[in-house]
């Protein structure tokens, strides 16, 4: 806040009245976002077959991630502009201390251990890489000319690899995505779009010999052909689509689901928790949570497109369309369309920091939401 | 181009922004399509084919825990057993009310609150269908209660398992160690396929050392289950391969009469069969009982071992490290002999003290008060009587380089590589250790104090054995071995076996000196000799606890017992054909001579007993 703001408004107490409003609050968004929390808790207690206990520390991790959100919501957007490069380099920075002394579980190096607590830097650069490519991009003139765009890819793409490497593929995808669609939404050229697609189909090779590891490659293979590998990798994807497609139009009821309460679906109160909600629900239930998602999507369209400022328009728009790839990744490789990535599904899967990121994410759409129109 | 424009237009900016963003909702509305196509061919197209499917998904694979290899001692006597272990599980799915059925369970057998508390508290954090455990160890009586009254009791299961127990109880606690339940810290590191069905692990001694050849190879069976989990029919078994069985060198013969010679003492003894390195007893007094482990130990029993003075449960044999004292000279003896700094013939006169060059206060000789050793003090009556004045000598003569190269040949100063997890290494201090360890550079004063095992320098009982065993082989180097064989084929001799080059004349001399500490007049330890009708070499030592300042006189009388001298020995037998090196210790046990050297005569005399009347052992 500018001091001179804060003079104005003691020297005229009903001057402006939006912005001494007392809370800054989206209230469409919130209850979209409470119908998420809602409809993600009672498939969690299917899943976890009939744990209290998951549902409880979900709970808590929603509720906390709700009081986050409200909180970042009362800052201005302005605050994030000027604050983007100095959270982009402590993330990077964090990210470069995970490579040489990070902490993990089965295999990947995501956490830095402080004792009391850990930090998986590679959350914050889901929000920290919009907010930065979006400062970037604002304060140029747009369409952004070659050398903008060229910085703002180096600035998505470091992050990217040094998610990747860990290796967190389904993290490094949403870094990815967030990273370009504010550099396509800033209006990147027909130009540019078409020779990134030809680049990228360039590369798929080059992923394939040097950079991909023997297991996710091992993931590419199956999900063209599950049956080849049973009881291994494909084991996953046979389960999950038996899940999904056993489920039918109206599913077998809460809790009835056999897949899912017999033990045959793998990871399936975290990544694969669509398949129980498939099985349980029936198609009916799978789309009554992707009309959810897209009222949420739509809502951060129109926050976007009556955004006051470039800066706050870019993040809007590319929370919105992020939002998006999540939800595609997810549901995408537990079908069997998509590799399988650690991917969860938002404000469903089980997982508290994932939880905690979006609701930051969402709270900075509702400070966007609410800031005071200009004339 | 856009970057020499003046100014930038923002309408034009927002209507570029506003097409953009439109694209987007383009294609997330064809992606959109596309998933629900996926999701409505899956659920709808082809929902026939996985509800067939998922009918037939009813066939779970489950894991069949493979018993544990059993431990046995070198006479075939069972140290580590499985033993059969009922509990009362439940499966909450299965009753109509779990408070009613706890209920009817505590008025057949007695379910306490803490049972109970603990049942709920797993409860909230169990899979479906999974047992959940109310009651461990169920008497014989419990379970015939609870099978006639089954009928009424739906939901409840006496399952068993096998759990480990040691017949010994705190006999073997050291060397054989025990198991627990696996934490979450060992949850992260092992193979979680290999552990599935087993919820315990090898937490300490050989249990821990040889932890994946003891666990065996899981199998598997595949079950048929109703619609609600339950278990109709055994389909197909893989069955699981038992883990390999240890035979050990321990004698449990020997190890009792060793560790019943301490007494009520603390301390702690190392037995090694000379030949092979194979351990013959590890004693660590006081010890535990390890079957309080297996199950789970209570709070109040952990804290009782935990924080009780004599420390039971910390392995004095290979972890305790105190400073040799006199047990050292006869190496050093050799040492000198070896590299020539001394000769046999070589005598000096002790007058109780020892002054260098440049350092105004002497060193002490032990009887100084006493006036010393008097004249004509030569290396084999130092060993004898234990002449410290002779040793101050000797170490300068030979120096640090030399007394430190020999000392880690003879296994001090690291650690000797036993079959046990936990060994410390002691420290053999040299110019090298100083600097690295210290930061600063060696004195003379330091030899002089290293001289006669004390100073810096720090060594396990298992390191003295070692030590001695060497002495007795003539340089014989073996790695000290528990484990003899794995189901029932021999280890064999170790590969890394070495032999320490010393002429065989000093090895004859040093060897007649160690004989002559307890068959001679004069010898330190000769309270042991009575009625011996083998004989024993050896060398006492003493360690002390506290510094006493060079005026001062150590006076036991005027000290608590825990600042008492610490008592070592170290010995061999029989001295003309060694077969068997202890090294051992008595914490506070004041001398070598008196408290020290008959334990080690009473583990000799079963050795020698047991060798005269081979044991024929049915199995």
């Amino acid at each position: 806040m500018h001091r001179y703001d804060f003079v104005r408004q003691l020297n005229s107490p009903g001057g402006d009245r939006k912005r001494s409003r007392a809370m800054h609050v989206d209230t469409p968004l919130l209850l979209l976002l409470l119908a998420l929390c809602g409809i993600g808790l009672t498939v969690l207690y299917s899943a976890s077959g009939e744990s209290i206990f998951y549902v409880k520390r979900q709970a808590t991790f929603m509720l906390f991630g709700l009081i986050v959100m409200i909180a970042f919501a009362q800052l201005k957007p302005r605050f994030w502009e000027r604050w983007s490069l100095f959270i982009y380099t402590a993330g990077l920075l964090s990210l470069v201390l995970v490579l040489f002394f990070g902490v993990g579980a089965k295999g990947a190096q995501r956490w830095l251990d402080f004792g009391v607590t850990r930090f998986q830097p590679s959350e914050l650069m889901k929000l920290a890489v919009p907010l930065m490519v979006s400062a970037y991009l604002s304060n140029r003139y747009l369409p952004p000319s070659f050398k903008h765009i060229l910085a703002a890819t180096l600035a998505t793409m470091l992050p990217v690899f040094l998610v990747a490497h860990q290796p967190d593929l389904g993290t490094s995808v949403i870094i990815f995505s967030s990273g370009f669609f504010a550099i396509f939404l800033a209006g990147l050229g027909k130009r540019y779009l078409i020779s990134t697609g030809l680049l990228v189909i360039a590369a798929i090779p080059i992923l394939w010999f040097y950079v991909l590891l023997d297991y996710q490659k091992q993931r590419v293979l199956t999900l063209l052909s599950p049956e080849q590998d049973k009881l291994g990798a494909g084991w996953n994807i046979i389960q999950s689509t038996t899940a999904i497609g056993s489920g039918g139009w109206n599913g077998k009821g809460w809790t009835e689901g056999s897949q899912s309460q017999l033990n045959f679906l793998p990871e399936s109160h975290t990544d694969f928790i669509i398949a129980v909600l498939a099985e349980e629900f029936g198609l009916m239930g799978v789309m009554t949570l992707m009309l959810v998602y897209l009222l949420v999507i739509a809502r951060c369209m129109f926050i976007a497109i009556n955004a006051q400022t470039m800066f706050s328009r870019l993040v809007a728009g590319t929370i919105g369309l992020t939002f998006f790839v999540y939800i595609f990744v997810n549901m995408g490789m537990v079908s069997g369309i998509l590799p399988v990535v650690g991917a969860p599904l938002p404000f469903i899967s089980y997982g508290g920091s994932a939880i905690v990121t979006l609701f930051i994410g969402f709270g900075i759409l509702m400070a966007i939401s609410t800031e005071p129109k200009r004339i | 181009m856009r970057d020499d424009a003046a100014f930038s237009d923002p309408q034009r900016e927002r209507m570029i922004f506003v097409g953009r963003l439109f694209i987007g909702s383009l294609a997330i509305l064809i992606l959109t399509i596309v998933l629900l196509l996926r999701y409505f061919d899956l659920q709808v197209s082809r929902h026939e084919d996985f509800a067939t499917q998922s009918n037939k998904n009813r066939v779970l694979v489950r894991p069949v825990a493979p018993p544990r290899g059993l431990i046995y001692d070198r006479n075939g006597l069972l140290l580590a057993d499985n033993r059969p272990s009922y509990d009362l599980t439940i499966v909450p799915e299965r009753s109509e009310n779990i408070d009613s059925l706890i209920g009817a369970l505590d008025n057949l057998i007695s379910v306490s609150e803490s049972d109970i508390q603990r049942f709920k508290q797993k409860l909230k954090r169990r899979r479906p269908f999974e047992q959940t455990i109310l009651r461990t160890n169920l008497s014989e009586t419990e379970r015939a209660i609870l099978a006639v009254n089954s009928h009424r009791l739906a939901g409840a299961e006496v399952s068993a398992r096998l759990i480990r127990s040691y017949p010994f109880r705190e006999l073997f606690a050291h060397s054989v160690g025990y198991m627990g339940r696996i934490n979450e810290r060992e949850s992260r590191t092992i193979d979680a396929l290999k552990y599935s069905g087993t919820v315990s692990i090898g937490k300490v001694g050989l249990e821990k050392f040889y932890e994946s050849q003891l666990l065996g190879t899981v199998g598997s069976e595949q079950v048929e289950t109703n619609a609600r989990g339950r278990v109709m029919r055994v389909l197909e078994k893989t069955p699981s391969i038992a883990g390999d069985n240890l035979t050990l060198h321990l004698d449990s013969n020997l190890q009792r009469v060793g560790y019943e010679a301490f007494a009520g003492e603390r301390g702690a003894l190392v037995a090694i069969e000379i030949e092979t390195g194979g351990i013959l007893a590890l004693v660590s007094a006081p010890s535990y009982d390890p079957n309080l482990f297996v199950n789970g130990i209570s709070q109040k029993n952990y804290d009782g071992l935990l924080y009780s003075k004599d420390r039971p449960l910390f392995d004095r044999a290979i972890r305790g490290q105190y400073p040799p004292g006199s047990t050292i000279k006869p190496l050093f003896g050799l040492t000198a002999l070896a590299s020539k700094a001394i000769s046999t013939n070589f005598t000096i006169q002790d007058d109780g003290f020892f002054y260098f060059p440049g350092i105004e206060r002497p060193w002490r000789d032990h009887n100084s008060a006493t006036g010393g050793h008097g004249a004509g003090v030569g290396l084999a009556k130092a060993i004898i009587e234990s002449c410290d004045v002779y040793f101050y000598e000797l170490g300068v003569r030979t120096g640090i380089d030399k007394l430190a190269n020999y000392a880690v040949e003879f296994g001090l100063g690291h650690t000797t590589g036993i079959d046990l997890p936990g060994e410390r290494p002691g420290i053999m201090p040299s110019r090298a250790w100083k600097r690295g360890a210290r930061g600063q550079s060696w004195f003379n004063g330091d030899t002089i104090n290293t001289s006669i095992g004390q100073g810096f320098m720090l060594t396990t009982p298992l390191q003295l054995a070692v030590m001695t065993a060497r002495i007795a082989s003539r340089g014989d180097v073996r790695t000290p071995r528990i484990v003899k064989a794995i189901n029932g084929i021999d280890i064999g001799p170790d590969s890394e076996i070495g032999k320490i080059e010393i002429d065989d004349r000093y090895w004859d001399y040093v060897h007649k000196a160690m004989e002559d500490v307890v068959h001679s007049g004069r010898g330190t330890a000769r309270s042991i000799n009575t009625g011996l009708d083998y004989r024993i070499a050896g060398k006492t030592g003493t360690a002390q606890v506290i510094s006493i300042d060079t005026d001062d006189k150590y006076d036991s009388s005027k000290l608590e017992k825990r600042q008492w001298d610490h008592a070592l020995f170290v010995a061999y037998a029989p001295a003309e054909n060694p077969k068997i090196a202890i090294g051992l210790i008595v914490e506070n046990g004041e001398h070598g001579g008196l408290s020290a050297a008959p334990i080690a005569r009473a583990v000799f005399d079963a050795y020698m007993q047991s060798r005269a009347q081979p044991t024929v052992v049915s199995r």
